[in-house]
């Protein structure tokens, strides 16, 4: 018991000095926090484009609401339901209702084409006709200009994502699409959902612009309660009549935004780990340099008593204390300059752009806090064996 | 100093060999060497003699390639490296030709740092201090970091350090090598009075006769053999 006390009294003593001597050496401790802040801002940059578009996409969703598809379909695009088939629907058992029936909004779903903003480039946007029963399906939708559109005109509402991206969904504009013209009546708010990035309108003045006939896409429907999500489905999944499949709307969307999400992760994690290898390298080189330049005091420490241990792990705790200060400093910068800033991207499973803000969460900053120690750890552990294993006799003379 | 003792230090057959590439270098040749309690012996010799390499292996910063060495009655050559800190930190106190001070600490804290391995509490920690470095007369400066005190000081605190553990032997390697004379003697005096006036044993290498002739004891070493010993 006596020897971990002592062995801990000299490893804080060992820490305690070490840290004291940085200021000594702050050209070379700056060059590694600097190092290990670059990455730790790229990683969360580029990671926070993931996060963000997760979260909008799963956001969009709630345990309350579900999609039904045609089966076989895995997104809208490629799903088709007639008008009996939406009735059926309609009247499955486990659908929430109010004083107007089910809510329950058959829907259809087109790409149109309009320009960016930002580069003036073509994107796809989604146009969405909806049943009037839409907006208490979702129930997160607000108009915050204008108003709703009139069933059975040609008037769409936008969301405000939608607006801030894409030329000429200004309230008040006119846009030509196709062989009609549509009047932006509203903007609308969805908490930052995916319909954000939307254009809606009637659907019963969709279907004959796009020659629909008397066809939907999907049903979205909102339930009594979660729990009844079982009895839904399975009065769908068994009725003859049917051949649909109902999905969980969180489920959905967070199924549509694997693909994505993966590959930036993917890309992120690529950028992070080259450029981790040089932050390595830079923390290595501190060390070293810390250790070298110390060498004499530390053989001083070491022939006074103190044992190679302690000098290891008094290494190692500056080494990371360098890279917690690197990664915080990182993680704020990336905070600041990433966090909230809206962009959008195509969604290669919907093949339409999705509005979306870089999310910094605080998941995303403690994974790049344990990337950051992990690369002072490496680079600390070296130099650390370096220190304690060089003879004493060697090191004293050394100037 | 007491010869009817048996010798606080016993070297016994001693050789050093360094490996350099394929060529081995015979620092020190089956070396033999007795000091006894409240001695204060001086090493002399050429450089390259084996005079440090021996205050190494006495202080336990160093093993023989061969042979016994015996501290107080203890083979610190069959112990092990945690052992050998250990003993370190209980036994020996090193005074360095060049002060080896921490430059961040200030001469309390320096002299403190060997009581941060013993069981002392802080105030006793501080009691103990501020009597060592009351015996280098130091007392008023203890709140100076090393670059706001001369060499002489520099190496006064540093002697301080080398005894505030009260320890069995203190071992000097060219204690007044970067000193001036005047300071160097104050040094020497200080070294002198310990030996004579606290009955602490001491080795100290040096290449000064003059520094020698403070000692009780000069042994001469030459390629890593003791050719010659005298009192001083």
């Amino acid at each position: 018991m006596n020897g971990l006390i002592n062995w801990f009294v000299q490893v804080t003593s060992l820490t305690a000095f070490n840290l004291r001597t940085i200021p000594e050496r702050r050209g070379s401790a700056l060059s590694s926090v600097i190092g290990i802040a670059g990455v730790v801002l790229v990683l969360v940059g580029v990671l926070s484009v993931a996060s963000g578009f997760r979260r909008a996409m799963v956001s969009s969703g709630s345990p309350s609401e579900a999609i039904v598809l045609r089966s076989g379909s895995d997104s809208e695009m490629t799903s088709g339901l007639g008008r009996d088939e939406v009735r059926v629907i309609e009247d499955a058992p486990g659908i929430a209702r109010d004083a107007s029936g089910p809510l329950a909004s058959a829907e259809l779903f087109v790409i149109i084409n309009l320009p960016k903003r930002s580069t003036g480039t073509d994107a796809n946007v989604s146009l969405r006709g909806i049943s009037p029963a839409a907006y208490a399906v979702r129930g997160n939708v607000r108009i915050v200009a204008g108003r709703r559109f009139t069933p059975g005109r040609n008037e769409v509402i936008v969301g405000a994502a939608a607006a801030g991206q894409f030329a000429g969904l200004d309230l008040g504009q006119d846009i030509r699409i196709g062989q009609n013209d549509w009047h932006v009546v509203g903007i609308f708010t969805a908490n930052g959902d995916v319909s954000e990035s939307e254009i809606w309108t009637d659907a019963s003045v969709l279907q004959p612009a796009y020659h629909r006939g008397d066809t939907f896409q999907s049903v979205y429907v909102r339930l009594a309660s979660p729990g009844d999500f079982k009895a839904f489905k399975d009065s769908l999944t068994t009725n003859p009549q049917l051949n649909v499949t109902p999905v969980r709307l969180s489920d959905f969307y967070a199924e549509h935004s694997t693909v994505v999400t993966e590959f930036i992760q993917r890309i992120g994690v690529v950028i992070a780990l080259l450029m981790a290898l040089g932050a390595l390298f830079g923390a290595l080189n501190t060390m070293y340099s810390a250790v070298a330049a110390r060498t004499r005091e530390i053989a001083t420490l070491r022939a006074l008593g103190f044992g190679s241990g302690p000098v290891i792990v008094s290494v190692l705790v500056e080494s990371l204390a360098l890279a917690l200060v690197g990664g915080v400093v990182g993680g704020v910068a990336a905070y600041l300059a990433f966090n909230g800033h809206k962009t959008s991207t195509i969604n290669w499973q919907t093949f339409s752009q999705v509005a979306f803000s870089f999310a910094v969460t605080p998941g995303l900053l403690a994974r790049a806090i344990v990337f950051a120690m992990t690369i002072g750890l490496v680079g600390g552990l070296f130099p650390a064996l370096r220190a304690a294993r060089t003879p004493i006799a060697t090191a004293l003379r050394e100037v | 100093m007491s010869e009817s003792q048996p010798p606080l230090v016993r070297v016994r057959g001693v050789d050093k060999v360094y490996h350099r590439g394929s060529e081995d270098i015979h620092v020190l040749l089956n070396l033999d060497l007795d000091v006894h309690p409240g001695e204060f012996l001086a090493l002399m010799g050429p450089s390259g003699s084996g005079k440090s390499t021996l205050l190494n292996l006495i202080g336990g910063l160093d093993r023989p390639s061969q042979g016994t060495i015996e501290i107080g009655g203890e083979r610190i050559d069959e112990i092990s490296s945690r052992q050998l800190a250990a003993w370190r930190a209980r036994h020996v106190g090193f005074v360095f030709q060049f002060y080896n001070l921490m430059p961040v600490m200030n001469a309390e804290r320096n002299v403190e740092l060997p009581l941060l391995l013993t069981h002392l509490n802080r105030g006793e920690r501080r009691q103990h201090v501020e009597t060592a470095l009351h015996v280098v007369g130091l007392a008023d400066r203890s709140r100076h970091h090393p670059r706001q005190l001369s060499g002489g000081e520099q190496q006064r605190v540093g002697i301080a350090r080398a005894i505030v553990t009260d320890p069995t032997l203190l071992l000097c390697d060219e204690p007044t090598g970067d000193l001036d004379r005047k300071s160097g003697d104050e040094i020497l005096g200080l070294l002198q009075a310990l030996n004579r006036e606290q009955g602490k044993t001491i080795i100290m290498v040096t290449h000064d006769p003059h520094a020698a002739q403070r000692a009780s004891r000069i042994v001469y070493l030459e390629k890593g053999q003791l050719v010659s010993e005298r009192p001083s």
